[in-house]
């Protein structure tokens, strides 16, 4: 009898331990970093085709310094089950001026509205951003990149 | 640390002859525990808060939290009455579960919690009206929208006072930060908050 007792108390403890590092591990790759896997040919030729090991890091849009040049992960309005790495070239209030490549090379300017961020993509020719959907809003942004790991020969800093 | 012997009267750590050894501990240990126990207390306290702290915010993102709602633009599911007497006290508190968001999977006339597309720190309460490919008639300009892949079409469930997809249009899915199951407080409106189909307003694709 006293043997499930005790049985009983390690596996509490035990549990309680797992339960603690989960919580950590979970609190930290949400609220401060975490690395990720990004590959596809939008963002040559900052990142790599056939794919770079980036940390990124989730502190920067809670608090507001987001601003144009950050390199962002956004979860895709058009399906929320992706989430796509460009980069920021306007906020709320910027006019932005963009060219599609493929549709007869035409200029367009657009005023960016509140609440929303304008993002392309660094690969204009390859790259589905807000020149086809639109500008996205902040509440979409997931994190922002701020450093390389992997390929070694590219290990730094992003711009 | 052994401090004593059996036997001997000499405390082997303040080295003082102490007639109450190995009977007693000597004083200079006592002291010493008692600061260890105290350290030891707060330490713990500390641990403890911390570690509860991680797991409630951990289930909160994860898995469901309970949110009160403001204002009457979902009334009569929540907030049925406008109480300015009470104040916040007679808001609806309501169940928000996240399992939703693990792949994105909603139906007509779900309740929701989403970011509002002009203010990210904003959240707001509606229900689903249109989902991916749904035309929605909207009978202010006498149009016909088709919602878009990606997003949905909201709206409170008190149009007279909702700023909801007719104001800003389809949000995008990505907004939604999880689904209304049940009401928590008060006490005596306690239940789970159903699905309504505004057969009216929508046809699917």
């Amino acid at each position: 009898m006293r043997r499930w007792g005790l049985l009983a108390k390690e596996a509490l403890t035990q549990t309680l331990t797992f339960a603690r590092f989960f919580c950590l591990f979970h609190v930290t790759n949400h609220y401060l970093w975490s690395p990720t896997l990004v590959f596809g040919p939008s963002m040559l030729p900052t990142l790599n085709l056939t794919g770079d090991v980036i940390l990124a890091e989730y502190v920067s849009h809670r608090v507001g310094r987001l601003g144009p040049g950050d390199i962002v992960f956004v979860r895709s309005p058009v399906d929320p089950n992706k989430i796509v790495t460009k980069r920021i070239v306007g906020v709320e209030g910027d006019r932005v001026t963009y060219f599609k490549p493929r549709n007869g090379d035409s200029c367009h300017t657009v005023v960016v509205p509140k609440g929303h961020v304008w993002i392309q993509g660094d690969n204009l020719y390859a790259s589905r951003d807000s020149r086809q959907f639109g500008p996205v809003p902040y509440g979409l942004i997931e994190g922002k990149a701020f450093f390389r790991v992997w390929p070694p020969n590219s290990f730094g800093s992003l711009g | 640390m052994s401090t004593y012997l059996i036997g001997q009267k000499t405390c082997m750590n303040c080295k003082t002859l102490n007639p109450q050894l190995p009977l007693q501990p000597c004083r200079c240990i006592l002291g010493e525990i008692s600061n260890m126990a105290a350290h030891n207390f707060l330490w713990s306290l500390t641990k403890n808060c911390f570690t509860f702290g991680l797991i409630g915010l951990t289930v909160s993102d994860r898995y469901a939290s309970i949110v009160p709602v403001r204002g009457s633009s979902m009334s009569p599911t929540f907030n049925p009455t406008t109480d300015s007497f009470m104040g916040s006290l007679s808001d609806d508190h309501v169940l928000m579960e996240k399992f939703c968001l693990q792949k994105y999977k909603f139906s007509h006339g779900d309740v929701i919690v989403f970011c509002s597309p002009s203010n990210h720190k904003e959240k707001h309460v509606k229900r689903i009206i249109g989902l991916p490919g749904d035309w929605i008639g909207t009978p202010m300009t006498n149009d016909v929208v088709k919602v878009p892949n990606g997003h949905c079409w909201v709206e409170g469930d008190n149009p007279s006072s909702s700023l909801d997809s007719r104001s800003f249009g389809p949000i995008p899915l990505g907004l939604v930060k999880g689904r209304v199951t049940h009401i928590l407080w008060p006490p005596q409106r306690v239940r789970h908050v159903e699905r309504k189909n505004h057969q009216k307003r929508h046809s699917p694709s």
